[in-house]
């Protein structure tokens, strides 16, 4: 056994078995990373429209590869059920799945691909419901490896993610496969995480159930990376992609907790002209978008960019013109996606330029502040967003890790969730480092990290902001709740959490019946 | 002591516990359904037996469905179904 710089055991067999250091610390340093490129199928046809999907796997798919998907579709994908379908109907065994995500609605058919047989590996940024239950009891041979975005991107770059086939689906195509994200029946906006797929795979294949003139412009994916175009009959259900139009949250505890974040940005000294940020998609996330506004209008500060995943609430600051850029790597609702069609300050990104640490530069490298979310925090201010109370896998990296490389990283969360405490002594896995984490907000108060003396002392005297420390936070939680039982594990990895640079940062277990 | 008629008290609203009491003859057999149960069943299991043995009842059947309730609430959802079971139209402030 030995411990890696986040203080998890981790015993030399499994960094032998599957080819890992332990993670040593957030600073990335000035490699040289080799990257790969795929294999091209020359041709020069008219067309690349192939009428039976069945066929085009029939032809491409064989047992050992490594397919891909994107989750832009999110809940309302229609294509990955149907293209793994096929898979399992051709009787293809052995295969690595290696999504950018996985959705609800990908649960049931991916746990008949394992049980069939067809799928024995994945790598994904996250999973949930049934999926992550059936994993973290077991279901997979093979451990599932979680990557960050960024990781993802860094992954495939350098070859240790090597698509064989990746099945994309786009809401237009022209004959050729000119693609983009923006326009269709199931437009979703960027298309962030597939421009990877589409630039690395040794054989692209576009679904589309909106086949458009040639040329189609604009083209997110192009014609030089596309081997097949198959019609389908929808490709995703538009109710189901986006989160309709963004409610802003009533809950008074995330409001409250909302307003703390807000003022420590607020009060933080990058909170001025020309500052960077990014929020995700949850209920405080977008309360505090709507106080960020108020008092970049009070304070008149514009934004040089928004970065990330992006909701309604970010592209208005753009059209108020409160924010010069946005630049998005997802599109969380459809008022976001429709205006990337729209606003040429919208710009798509991928995954690459969004967050890969063995680039010549993403864009999480030049993000002042960032607000992200935790399952649970420990006193080391390690997150985490990958496991369960219970140790049963529940969510994802996402762009976690990397975004977390901000100047300023505020954790938001509530100090507990029903009878669970999202502060604790120890996690049930950690994903993202507390050397990357600056405040924890909670409806309480903050915690600042104490690694950070500047903030600490920017940030005590904030009216209506008490501080603690974290263990201070972690006691109030621990109060109200009660002691709970260790969670009992087997010996047995079901799933590896890759820190964005490809080291180990946690083995999570088999948890006990 | 055991009681004459079945009651419930409690929600299935998050945080909140759900408890229905039925007549039986066994000692206090608690069927538990929570989300938290891997981590606080036990001490679930230990606040309802503790609050029904204050109220004197000692043989019943529990059927508790908890939504992450803590254990005020565990108490209070107890001693109301417990009170209706017993068919108390006074709530027996001593045992609070």
């Amino acid at each position: 056994m030995l411990k890696n710089k986040v203080g998890v055991e981790i015993s030399e067999n499994v960094l032998k078995q599957y080819g890992y250091q332990p993670f040593a610390g957030t600073k990335i340093g000035h490699l040289i990373s080799q990257r790969v490129a795929p294999a091209v199928h020359v041709m020069a046809g008219p067309s690349k429209v192939a009428t039976s999907l069945a066929d085009v796997v029939k032809n491409n798919v064989r047992d050992g590869m490594t397919i891909s998907f994107h989750h832009h579709l999110r809940e309302g994908d229609m294509v990955f059920n149907q293209v793994m379908q096929l898979i399992i109907d051709e009787g293809i065994k052995d295969l690595t799945l290696a999504p950018s995500s996985l959705t609800n609605v990908m649960n049931d058919m991916v746990i008949k691909a394992i049980k069939a047989g067809t799928v024995t590996h994945i790598t994904s940024s996250g999973m949930r419901g049934s999926l992550g239950d059936a994993v973290s009891h077991g279901l997979l041979p093979n451990p599932v490896i979680f990557r960050s975005h960024g990781g993802r991107a860094r992954a495939i770059e350098t070859g240790k993610i090597k698509i064989d086939v990746a099945f994309l689906g786009v809401p237009n195509a022209d004959e050729m496969g000119n693609a983009n994200g923006m326009t269709g029946d199931a437009a979703f906006g960027s298309l962030g995480y597939a421009l990877m797929d589409a630039r690395y795979a040794d054989k692209v294949v576009l679904l589309t159930d909106n086949i458009v003139d040639y040329p189609n412009t604009p083209a997110s994916i192009n014609q030089t990376q596309v081997d097949y175009v198959v019609k389908v009959d929808q490709v995703g259900d538009p109710d189901l992609i986006g989160s309709g139009a963004t409610r802003f949250t009533k809950d008074p505890k995330e409001l409250k907790i909302a307003q703390m974040v807000n003022s420590v940005i607020t009060h933080s000294p990058y909170f001025k002209n020309g500052f960077s940020f990014q929020t995700g998609s949850g209920g405080a996330a977008l309360a505090v978008t709507r106080y960020l506004r108020q008092a970049m209008i009070d304070q008149k500060i514009k934004a040089s960019f928004a970065l990330g995943g992006i909701t309604k609430p970010t592209t208005d600051l753009l059209d108020e013109g409160l924010v010069k850029k946005v630049m998005d790597v997802q599109d969380f609702d459809k008022g976001a996606a429709d205006s990337m069609h729209k606003n040429p300050a919208q710009q798509e990104i991928d995954s690459s330029w969004y967050a890969d640490p063995f680039n010549k530069g993403a864009m999480v490298s030049k993000l002042d502040v960032v607000i992200l979310s935790a399952l649970q925090i420990d006193t080391d201010f390690n997150v985490n967003v990958l496991t369960g109370s219970d140790g049963v896998i529940r969510g994802a990296i996402g762009g976690h890790q990397d975004a977390a490389t901000a100047k300023l990283t505020i954790i938001s969360a509530p100090l507990v969730r029903g009878r669970l405490a999202t502060i604790v002594p120890k996690m049930t896995s950690i994903t993202t480092p507390g050397d990357s984490i600056d405040v924890v907000a909670t409806e309480l108060g903050i915690a600042i990290n104490p690694a950070r003396q500047d903030l600490v002392k920017q940030l005590s005297h904030i009216p209506g902001v008490p501080v603690y420390t974290i263990q201070e936070l972690q006691q109030k939680a621990a109060d109200i709740v009660g002691q709970p039982v260790p969670i009992q594990y087997i010996d047995r990895p079901v799933a590896l959490a890759e820190y964005r640079d490809g080291t180990l940062i946690d083995v999570i277990h088999q948890v006990q019946e | 002591m055991g009681i004459s008629k079945a009651a419930l008290a409690g929600t299935l609203e998050s945080s909140d516990i759900q408890i229905t009491l039925s007549p039986a003859a066994n000692g206090i057999q608690i069927e538990l359904t929570s989300a938290v149960a891997s981590q606080f069943g036990e001490q679930i299991k230990k606040v309802i037996t503790q609050t029904l043995q204050s109220l004197g009842i000692d043989n019943v059947a529990v059927k508790a469905v908890d939504k992450g309730a803590l254990d005020c609430v565990i108490k209070a959802r107890t001693i109301a179904a417990g009170q209706r079971a017993l068919g108390q139209k006074e709530p027996a402030w001593e045992v609070l």
